[in-house]
Protein backbone atom coordinates (compact mmCIF):
# COMPACT_ATOMS: atom_id res chain seq x y z
CA UNK A 1 0.00 0.00 0.00
CA UNK A 2 1.37 3.19 -0.58
CA UNK A 3 1.16 5.94 1.84
CA UNK A 4 0.46 9.40 0.53
CA UNK A 5 0.11 11.13 3.99
CA UNK A 6 1.68 10.26 7.15
CA UNK A 7 2.03 12.35 10.55
CA UNK A 8 4.32 10.89 13.12
CA UNK A 9 4.51 12.28 16.61
CA UNK A 10 3.25 15.48 15.63
CA UNK A 11 2.14 18.54 18.20
CA UNK A 12 0.28 21.81 17.22
CA UNK A 13 0.16 24.81 19.79
CA UNK A 14 -1.88 28.00 18.18
CA UNK A 15 -2.45 30.76 20.22
CA UNK A 16 -0.87 29.24 23.23
CA UNK A 17 -3.37 26.69 23.05
CA UNK A 18 -2.64 22.95 22.34
CA UNK A 19 -4.69 21.84 19.76
CA UNK A 20 -2.64 18.03 20.11
CA UNK A 21 0.07 16.09 20.65
CA UNK A 22 2.24 13.94 19.57
CA UNK A 23 -1.05 12.61 16.69
CA UNK A 24 -0.12 9.83 14.64
CA UNK A 25 -2.15 9.14 11.24
CA UNK A 26 -1.95 7.34 7.83
CA UNK A 27 -3.84 7.87 4.91
CA UNK A 28 -3.18 5.61 1.95
CA UNK A 29 -4.06 5.29 -1.44
CA UNK A 30 -7.89 4.06 -2.01
CA UNK A 31 -8.54 5.37 1.74
CA UNK A 32 -10.88 8.05 2.72
CA UNK A 33 -10.17 9.58 6.08
CA UNK A 34 -12.83 11.91 8.23
CA UNK A 35 -11.20 14.12 10.78
CA UNK A 36 -14.24 14.55 13.20
CA UNK A 37 -13.92 16.94 16.99
CA UNK A 38 -16.03 20.01 17.92
CA UNK A 39 -15.56 23.55 16.75
CA UNK A 40 -12.06 24.26 18.12
CA UNK A 41 -10.46 21.11 18.56
CA UNK A 42 -8.10 21.78 15.65
CA UNK A 43 -9.55 19.91 12.84
CA UNK A 44 -9.19 22.54 9.82
CA UNK A 45 -5.55 23.61 11.43
CA UNK A 46 -5.12 19.51 11.52
CA UNK A 47 -5.86 20.17 7.27
CA UNK A 48 -3.77 23.07 6.68
CA UNK A 49 -0.84 21.12 8.80
CA UNK A 50 -1.40 18.28 6.18
CA UNK A 51 -1.20 21.03 3.77
CA UNK A 52 2.06 22.14 4.73
CA UNK A 53 0.47 25.23 4.96
CA UNK A 54 1.08 25.65 9.22
CA UNK A 55 4.26 24.12 10.89
CA UNK A 56 3.91 21.63 13.99
CA UNK A 57 6.07 22.26 16.90
CA UNK A 58 7.16 18.69 16.72
CA UNK A 59 6.85 15.60 14.83
CA UNK A 60 7.12 15.05 11.40
CA UNK A 61 4.67 14.90 8.10
CA UNK A 62 5.47 13.52 5.01
CA UNK A 63 3.20 14.41 2.30
CA UNK A 64 2.59 13.03 -1.16
CA UNK A 65 1.06 16.43 -4.18
CA UNK A 66 -1.78 17.40 -3.29
CA UNK A 67 -4.97 19.31 -3.58
CA UNK A 68 -6.98 21.46 -0.58
CA UNK A 69 -10.38 22.85 -0.95
CA UNK A 70 -11.43 25.42 2.28
CA UNK A 71 -13.77 28.04 2.78
CA UNK A 72 -11.66 29.89 0.81
CA UNK A 73 -12.54 30.55 -2.99
CA UNK A 74 -9.58 31.99 -4.02
CA UNK A 75 -11.28 32.77 -7.75
CA UNK A 76 -10.87 36.24 -9.13
CA UNK A 77 -13.95 37.32 -8.49
CA UNK A 78 -14.79 39.47 -12.16
CA UNK A 79 -13.95 36.89 -14.42
CA UNK A 80 -16.23 33.87 -15.43
CA UNK A 81 -16.02 30.96 -13.81
CA UNK A 82 -14.35 29.09 -16.03
CA UNK A 83 -11.25 31.51 -17.08
CA UNK A 84 -10.78 31.97 -13.04
CA UNK A 85 -10.43 27.75 -12.77
CA UNK A 86 -8.41 27.76 -16.02
CA UNK A 87 -5.51 30.13 -13.88
CA UNK A 88 -5.35 26.70 -11.72
CA UNK A 89 -5.85 24.31 -13.85
CA UNK A 90 -5.56 23.42 -17.71
CA UNK A 91 -8.78 20.68 -17.70
CA UNK A 92 -11.40 21.57 -15.55
CA UNK A 93 -14.25 20.54 -18.45
CA UNK A 94 -14.52 16.99 -17.16
CA UNK A 95 -14.85 18.75 -13.00
CA UNK A 96 -16.93 21.52 -13.64
CA UNK A 97 -19.55 18.35 -15.47
CA UNK A 98 -18.91 15.87 -12.24
CA UNK A 99 -20.20 19.06 -10.07
CA UNK A 100 -23.39 20.30 -12.03
CA UNK A 101 -20.87 23.55 -13.07
CA UNK A 102 -21.31 23.15 -16.88
CA UNK A 103 -23.80 25.65 -17.12
CA UNK A 104 -22.18 28.50 -15.34
CA UNK A 105 -18.97 27.94 -17.20
CA UNK A 106 -19.61 31.57 -18.65
CA UNK A 107 -21.12 33.12 -15.69
CA UNK A 108 -19.12 35.64 -13.52
CA UNK A 109 -17.56 34.60 -10.21
CA UNK A 110 -18.87 36.90 -8.22
CA UNK A 111 -22.74 36.10 -9.09
CA UNK A 112 -22.39 32.81 -7.63
CA UNK A 113 -23.75 31.44 -4.53
CA UNK A 114 -21.78 30.44 -2.24
CA UNK A 115 -22.95 26.67 -2.60
CA UNK A 116 -21.92 27.39 -6.30
CA UNK A 117 -18.34 28.61 -5.23
CA UNK A 118 -18.08 25.12 -3.03
CA UNK A 119 -18.72 23.42 -6.08
CA UNK A 120 -16.36 25.08 -8.03
CA UNK A 121 -13.53 24.87 -5.00
CA UNK A 122 -14.23 21.06 -5.17
CA UNK A 123 -14.06 21.30 -8.93
CA UNK A 124 -10.71 22.79 -8.80
CA UNK A 125 -9.25 19.64 -6.56
CA UNK A 126 -10.97 17.39 -8.80
CA UNK A 127 -8.96 18.61 -12.22
CA UNK A 128 -5.77 19.16 -9.89
CA UNK A 129 -4.78 15.78 -10.96
CA UNK A 130 -2.74 15.40 -7.60
CA UNK A 131 -3.29 11.86 -5.59
CA UNK A 132 -4.02 13.77 -1.98
CA UNK A 133 -7.15 15.69 -1.79
CA UNK A 134 -7.71 17.67 1.23
CA UNK A 135 -11.45 18.93 2.14
CA UNK A 136 -11.94 21.09 4.94
CA UNK A 137 -15.83 21.09 5.61
CA UNK A 138 -16.89 19.76 2.21
CA UNK A 139 -20.34 20.05 3.26
CA UNK A 140 -20.54 23.47 4.26
CA UNK A 141 -22.93 25.17 1.69
CA UNK A 142 -23.74 22.45 -0.26
CA UNK A 143 -27.15 21.48 -1.27
CA UNK A 144 -28.00 17.36 -1.26
CA UNK A 145 -27.46 17.16 -4.81
CA UNK A 146 -24.47 18.79 -4.43
CA UNK A 147 -23.73 16.30 -1.52
CA UNK A 148 -24.08 13.59 -4.25
CA UNK A 149 -21.94 14.93 -6.64
CA UNK A 150 -19.36 15.12 -4.65
CA UNK A 151 -19.61 11.49 -2.96
CA UNK A 152 -19.44 10.52 -6.49
CA UNK A 153 -16.06 11.75 -7.17
CA UNK A 154 -14.96 10.96 -4.12
CA UNK A 155 -15.40 7.46 -5.03
CA UNK A 156 -13.98 7.48 -8.47
CA UNK A 157 -11.10 9.01 -6.98
CA UNK A 158 -10.36 6.53 -4.35
CA UNK A 159 -11.27 4.15 -7.09
CA UNK A 160 -8.49 5.11 -9.26
CA UNK A 161 -5.69 4.77 -6.48
CA UNK A 162 -6.62 8.37 -4.97
CA UNK A 163 -6.95 9.21 -1.16
CA UNK A 164 -8.89 11.76 0.66
CA UNK A 165 -8.65 13.11 3.91
CA UNK A 166 -12.04 15.89 5.22
CA UNK A 167 -12.17 17.72 8.12
CA UNK A 168 -15.94 17.76 8.94
CA UNK A 169 -17.85 18.10 12.32
CA UNK A 170 -21.09 16.53 10.58
CA UNK A 171 -21.43 12.76 9.01
CA UNK A 172 -19.89 12.73 5.04
CA UNK A 173 -22.09 10.56 2.96
CA UNK A 174 -19.82 7.18 1.64
CA UNK A 175 -17.23 4.98 3.47
CA UNK A 176 -14.87 6.81 5.94
CA UNK A 177 -12.37 6.10 8.58
CA UNK A 178 -12.81 8.45 11.27
CA UNK A 179 -10.52 10.39 13.25
CA UNK A 180 -12.07 11.65 16.05
CA UNK A 181 -10.41 14.95 17.87
CA UNK A 182 -11.33 16.35 21.42
CA UNK A 183 -11.37 19.96 22.28
CA UNK B 1 2.72 29.65 -13.11
CA UNK B 2 4.78 32.85 -12.30
CA UNK B 3 4.59 34.33 -15.24
CA UNK B 4 0.22 33.56 -15.26
CA UNK B 5 0.60 35.23 -11.90
CA UNK B 6 2.52 38.39 -13.42
CA UNK B 7 -0.16 38.49 -15.99
CA UNK B 8 -3.50 38.10 -13.50
CA UNK B 9 -1.74 40.72 -11.31
CA UNK B 10 -1.39 43.13 -14.33
CA UNK B 11 -4.73 42.19 -15.99
CA UNK B 12 -6.28 43.30 -12.33
CA UNK B 13 -4.50 46.45 -12.14
CA UNK B 14 -5.62 47.64 -15.00
CA UNK B 15 -9.29 46.58 -14.81
CA UNK B 16 -9.36 48.02 -11.43
CA UNK B 17 -7.93 51.48 -10.67
CA UNK B 18 -4.94 51.73 -12.31
CA UNK B 19 -5.60 55.62 -13.07
CA UNK B 20 -6.04 56.56 -9.86
CA UNK B 21 -2.95 56.80 -8.70
CA UNK B 22 -1.83 58.57 -11.82
CA UNK B 23 -4.31 61.07 -11.11
CA UNK B 24 -3.81 61.26 -7.91
CA UNK B 25 -0.29 62.53 -9.25
CA UNK B 26 -1.12 64.75 -11.65
CA UNK B 27 -3.26 66.38 -9.03
CA UNK B 28 -0.62 67.24 -6.95
CA UNK B 29 1.72 68.46 -9.62
CA UNK B 30 -1.33 71.00 -10.55
CA UNK B 31 -1.69 71.72 -7.14
CA UNK B 32 2.00 72.81 -6.56
CA UNK B 33 1.58 76.10 -8.81
CA UNK B 34 -1.32 77.45 -6.99
CA UNK B 35 0.45 76.71 -3.56
CA UNK B 36 3.73 78.68 -4.47
CA UNK B 37 2.60 80.81 -6.70
CA UNK B 38 2.99 80.89 -10.75
CA UNK B 39 7.11 82.31 -10.90
CA UNK B 40 8.24 79.44 -13.43
CA UNK B 41 12.17 80.08 -12.23
CA UNK B 42 11.04 79.25 -8.91
CA UNK B 43 9.11 75.75 -10.13
CA UNK B 44 11.42 74.76 -12.15
CA UNK B 45 13.89 74.71 -9.18
CA UNK B 46 11.47 72.81 -7.01
CA UNK B 47 9.63 70.87 -9.63
CA UNK B 48 11.92 67.73 -9.62
CA UNK B 49 11.49 67.16 -5.97
CA UNK B 50 7.81 67.84 -6.15
CA UNK B 51 7.58 65.14 -8.83
CA UNK B 52 9.25 62.30 -6.61
CA UNK B 53 6.94 63.40 -3.70
CA UNK B 54 4.03 63.00 -5.79
CA UNK B 55 5.44 59.68 -7.00
CA UNK B 56 6.24 58.69 -3.22
CA UNK B 57 2.44 59.53 -2.53
CA UNK B 58 1.21 57.86 -5.43
CA UNK B 59 2.48 54.50 -4.89
CA UNK B 60 1.11 54.26 -1.55
CA UNK B 61 -2.02 54.45 -2.64
CA UNK B 62 -3.09 50.90 -4.06
CA UNK B 63 -0.62 49.76 -0.96
CA UNK B 64 -3.85 48.24 0.58
CA UNK B 65 -4.93 46.10 -2.89
CA UNK B 66 -1.07 44.20 -3.50
CA UNK B 67 -1.63 41.40 -1.02
CA UNK B 68 -4.45 41.62 1.40
CA UNK B 69 -6.99 41.08 -0.95
CA UNK B 70 -5.33 37.62 -2.11
CA UNK B 71 -4.55 36.44 1.50
CA UNK B 72 -8.13 36.67 2.64
CA UNK B 73 -9.58 34.92 -0.10
CA UNK B 74 -6.88 31.95 -0.23
CA UNK B 75 -5.39 33.03 -3.40
CA UNK B 76 -1.23 32.77 -1.61
CA UNK B 77 -1.97 29.32 -0.20
CA UNK B 78 -3.25 27.81 -3.22
CA UNK B 79 -0.33 29.38 -5.11
CA UNK B 80 2.02 28.02 -2.12
CA UNK B 81 -0.12 24.61 -2.78
CA UNK B 82 1.12 25.02 -6.54
CA UNK B 83 4.67 24.10 -5.44
CA UNK B 84 5.65 28.90 -5.71
CA UNK B 85 7.60 29.74 -3.20
CA UNK B 86 6.63 32.82 -0.88
CA UNK B 87 9.38 34.24 -2.29
CA UNK B 88 8.69 33.78 -5.82
CA UNK B 89 5.04 35.39 -5.20
CA UNK B 90 6.38 38.33 -4.01
CA UNK B 91 8.61 39.29 -6.84
CA UNK B 92 5.89 38.04 -9.10
CA UNK B 93 4.06 40.37 -7.49
CA UNK B 94 6.62 43.32 -7.51
CA UNK B 95 7.19 43.36 -11.63
CA UNK B 96 3.20 42.97 -11.78
CA UNK B 97 3.37 46.01 -9.72
CA UNK B 98 5.75 47.84 -11.51
CA UNK B 99 4.26 46.84 -14.98
CA UNK B 100 0.73 48.31 -13.81
CA UNK B 101 2.16 51.92 -12.30
CA UNK B 102 5.67 52.41 -14.01
CA UNK B 103 5.07 53.25 -17.47
CA UNK B 104 1.96 55.08 -16.53
CA UNK B 105 3.94 57.50 -14.11
CA UNK B 106 6.31 58.04 -16.74
CA UNK B 107 4.06 59.03 -19.35
CA UNK B 108 2.42 60.90 -16.31
CA UNK B 109 5.40 63.09 -15.90
CA UNK B 110 5.37 64.65 -19.26
CA UNK B 111 1.87 66.60 -18.52
CA UNK B 112 3.05 67.23 -15.16
CA UNK B 113 6.43 68.88 -16.23
CA UNK B 114 4.34 71.77 -18.97
CA UNK B 115 2.52 72.48 -15.27
CA UNK B 116 5.92 72.87 -13.18
CA UNK B 117 7.55 74.61 -16.22
CA UNK B 118 10.13 72.07 -16.41
CA UNK B 119 12.21 72.20 -19.76
CA UNK B 120 13.43 69.54 -21.79
CA UNK B 121 16.83 68.01 -20.55
CA UNK B 122 15.64 68.94 -16.82
CA UNK B 123 13.07 66.49 -17.78
CA UNK B 124 14.61 63.83 -19.46
CA UNK B 125 16.58 63.44 -16.38
CA UNK B 126 13.50 63.11 -14.37
CA UNK B 127 12.02 60.87 -16.20
CA UNK B 128 15.82 58.92 -15.84
CA UNK B 129 15.75 58.82 -12.79
CA UNK B 130 11.83 58.32 -12.12
CA UNK B 131 12.94 55.06 -14.38
CA UNK B 132 15.62 53.95 -12.07
CA UNK B 133 14.10 54.34 -8.60
CA UNK B 134 10.10 52.95 -9.63
CA UNK B 135 11.36 49.86 -9.44
CA UNK B 136 12.74 50.21 -5.96
CA UNK B 137 9.67 51.89 -5.33
CA UNK B 138 7.20 48.79 -6.25
CA UNK B 139 9.79 46.42 -4.51
CA UNK B 140 9.21 48.51 -0.79
CA UNK B 141 5.53 48.72 -1.81
CA UNK B 142 4.89 45.10 -1.80
CA UNK B 143 7.02 44.04 0.89
CA UNK B 144 5.13 47.00 3.30
CA UNK B 145 1.76 45.52 1.64
CA UNK B 146 2.90 41.92 2.99
CA UNK B 147 3.53 43.54 6.47
CA UNK B 148 0.68 44.93 6.91
CA UNK B 149 -1.62 42.88 5.37
CA UNK B 150 -4.87 41.73 7.70
CA UNK B 151 -4.14 44.18 10.02
CA UNK B 152 -6.82 47.00 10.97
CA UNK B 153 -6.36 50.59 9.56
CA UNK B 154 -3.23 49.08 7.15
CA UNK B 155 -3.26 51.72 4.99
CA UNK B 156 -2.01 54.57 7.64
CA UNK B 157 0.58 52.46 8.82
CA UNK B 158 1.85 51.27 5.25
CA UNK B 159 3.02 55.16 5.00
CA UNK B 160 4.32 55.82 8.20
CA UNK B 161 6.63 52.31 7.09
CA UNK B 162 6.97 53.10 3.43
CA UNK B 163 8.14 56.55 3.57
CA UNK B 164 11.01 56.49 5.90
CA UNK B 165 12.14 54.05 3.66
CA UNK B 166 12.29 55.36 0.57
CA UNK B 167 13.90 58.63 1.68
CA UNK B 168 17.04 57.11 0.37
CA UNK B 169 15.81 56.45 -2.92
CA UNK B 170 14.50 60.28 -2.78
CA UNK B 171 17.85 61.81 -1.85
CA UNK B 172 19.62 60.06 -4.35
CA UNK B 173 17.09 60.67 -7.52
CA UNK B 174 16.46 64.77 -6.37
CA UNK B 175 20.53 64.98 -6.11
CA UNK B 176 21.30 63.29 -9.74
CA UNK B 177 22.92 60.88 -8.43
CA UNK B 178 22.06 58.30 -10.78
CA UNK B 179 24.68 55.52 -9.91
CA UNK B 180 23.71 55.86 -5.93
CA UNK B 181 20.13 55.59 -6.81
CA UNK B 182 20.41 52.91 -8.86
CA UNK B 183 22.67 51.11 -5.85
CA UNK B 184 19.36 51.74 -3.43
CA UNK B 185 17.02 51.00 -5.62
CA UNK B 186 18.63 47.35 -6.51
CA UNK B 187 19.12 46.85 -3.18
CA UNK B 188 15.08 47.20 -2.17
CA UNK B 189 14.08 44.86 -5.35
CA UNK B 190 16.32 42.44 -4.55
CA UNK B 191 15.66 42.13 -0.42
CA UNK B 192 12.00 43.00 -0.83
CA UNK B 193 10.66 39.28 -2.02
CA UNK B 194 12.70 37.76 1.31
CA UNK B 195 11.12 40.54 3.01
CA UNK B 196 7.33 40.01 1.51
CA UNK B 197 7.67 36.77 1.70
CA UNK B 198 8.11 36.07 5.01
CA UNK B 199 5.20 38.24 5.83
CA UNK B 200 3.20 35.96 3.90
CA UNK B 201 4.25 33.03 5.87
CA UNK B 202 4.09 34.82 9.08
CA UNK B 203 0.41 36.23 8.06
CA UNK B 204 -0.58 32.59 7.72
CA UNK B 205 -3.25 31.42 10.31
Amino acid sequence: MITLLRFADVTLRRGGRLLFERLNLRVQAGEALQIAGPNGSGKSSLIRLAAGLLTAQAGSIERSPLALADDNIALDRELPLGRALRFWCRATDQALAHMGLLALEDVSVRWLSSGQLKRATIARVASSGAPLWLLDEPLNALDADGATLLSRLIASHLASGGAVLAASHQPLPGEWRRLDLTA
Amino acid sequence: MTLGLIARDVRRGFAGAAWLPIAFFLLVATLVPFAVGPDARLLARIAAGVLWIAALTAALLPIERLIEPDRADGVLDQLALQGLAEESIALAKIIAHWLTFAPLLLLAALPASALLAIDGPALAKTEIALAIGTPGLAALSVAVSAMTAGLPRAGALAGLLLLPFAVPLLIFAVADSLLLEGAISLLLVAGAPFIAGAAIRAART
